[in-house]
């Protein structure tokens, strides 16, 4: 007969510090310019590549409450690999000289958003597999208590998406497409647009956040 | 950006992180603070398995920042210094193994001494102060410590209930070396009675994880004849140990 012997100590682990949403006035810290005055020397925008480069391509979109209402006081930010799959850090094994990281706030009157940037190659998966081209965009609002994560996809990779592991294993098919830029021509600049959701009473175009 | 290539810069292991307690974080929807009604989410979150995606994230060096950029007294004085309670504020960015998080971009922005924010939607009657900007930022050392200089917030009223007010406090971004960390969160001062009826902070379902967000006075590291001083410690997400998979 075993008996089991219960611990009298425990491992460390301490909670991670509690969330609380950005609140209406989040651009003063993270987008200054936009709440009316500049302070840095040195900010951070949404643009990493200009309009005109080679490979250039621009994201935008508006972010809807369960209303259908535009959030206006939305601060987005973009995190992605480079053109071949690489991010600018020590984990990637050929580490990126491109920079891969923005953020704007959306438009105050509008509720657009807007990246001007490359789109990035296929970056490798778990196990063998390759993940489609995609961008990582995180959303902070009043009203947002805990930072939503999202992915953007692109409409015109569809033979890469659907070997994607995380497009792959939403398990239900209609909501993948909530992930998917559709890709326009403008003005001689392509432009994918992806309008999310937030809520939406329709359950298959409620966007899907990630629990990463 | 600092040169991602360099052995010197980071940890050598990049595991994922932690499944993260999503028990220890205000719920998406919170009825009490009225705008996350129609801001939440219906459908549970997605989990997936960490990526590179998710295991690396922005990195930041201090080039990219100014002198002043942590001293929120000076670095929008025009005329004259801010008016209010002159204070410091530091404390130690560990992750949920006690690791101190070394070079995570902390970036601070509040109300000024009147509880008004300089924003062009804030409407409150609170003055705005000309030599006041009410944001800051820095990285930590390599113990995962940070500071800065400021001015107290002070309380406002908001519209959520007809007469709710905001206890003071100051807005928090964290960024530590891996996307999945990403943090915001709010700093409050101990003794604020206006703190029990928050409906925002309130809406942390966990007492010990309300408490974890108030900055206790510092008694001992008041600067003489110039500034109070408060401690808030930040705790991130960990990185797990990676010992069977190749990288």
């Amino acid at each position: 007969m075993t008996m089991s012997t219960p611990a009298t100590r425990t491992i460390t682990r301490f909670p991670e510090t509690a969330s609380q949403t950005g609140g209406p006035y989040v651009h003063i810290g993270l987008a200054p310019h936009q709440a009316g005055f500049e302070i840095f020397e040195h900010t951070w925008g949404a643009t990493l590549v200009k309009p005109g480069t080679p490979g250039h391509i621009a994201l935008e979109g508006v972010v809807y409450d369960g209303s259908g209402t535009p959030v206006r006081d939305l601060l987005v930010e973009l995190w992605q690999a480079d053109a071949h799959g690489h991010y600018a850090h020590p984990a990637d094994p050929s580490p990126s000289a491109f920079r891969g990281w923005a953020r704007t706030g959306a438009d105050f009157d509008t509720g657009l958003w807007r990246f001007d940037t490359l789109k990035p190659g296929a970056v490798p998966g778990p196990a063998a597999s390759m993940q489609a081209p995609h961008v990582a965009l995180v959303l902070f609002a009043r009203g947002i208590n805990l930072g939503l994560h999202t992915r953007l996809y692109f409409d015109d990779e569809a033979a890469a998406n659907a070997q994607d592991p995380v497009l792959q294993g939403i398990e239900w098919e209609v909501r993948r497409r909530t992930l998917l830029a559709q890709r326009q021509e403008r003005e001689g600049q392509v432009v994918y647009r992806f309008d999310i959701h937030l809520q939406h009473a329709d359950p298959a175009r409620e966007t899907v956040f990630l629990d990463v | 950006m600092p040169d991602p290539t360099s052995p010197a810069f980071g940890a050598p292991a990049w595991g994922p992180f932690v499944q993260r307690r999503t028990e220890l974080h205000p719920p998406a929807l919170s009825p009490s603070y009225k705008t996350s009604v129609l801001r939440s989410p219906r459908n549970a979150l997605i989990s997936i398995k960490q990526t590179l995606t998710e295991r690396t994230g922005p990195l930041f060096s201090a080039d990219e920042l100014g002198p002043q950029d942590n001293d929120l007294i000076l670095n929008f004085a025009k005329e004259g210094l801010p008016v209010g309670e002159r204070i410091v504020v530091h404390g130690y960015v560990r992750d949920e193994f006690g690791q101190p998080v070394r070079n995570a971009l902390v970036e601070v922005w509040q109300a000024n001494a009147s509880g008004r924010y300089r924003h062009k939607k804030d409407q409150y009657i609170g003055a705005l102060d000309p030599n006041f900007g009410g944001c800051g930022r820095m990285l930590t050392d390599e113990n995962g410590h940070y500071r800065y200089r400021t001015i107290k917030p002070g309380p406002y009223p908001w519209r959520n209930r007809i007469n709710d007010w905001r206890p003071s406090h100051i807005h928090y971004s964290l960024q530590g070396d891996g996307w999945a960390q990403r943090l915001i969160t709010q700093m409050y001062f101990e003794g604020d009675t206006l703190i029990a009826g928050c409906p925002i902070l309130q809406g942390i379902p966990d007492e010990a994880q309300v408490r974890g967000l108030i900055a206790l006075e510092d008694r001992a590291n008041f600067v003489e004849l110039d500034s109070r001083c408060y401690r808030f410690d930040i705790v991130l997400r960990g990185r797990r140990q990676t010992w069977f998979e190749g990288k």
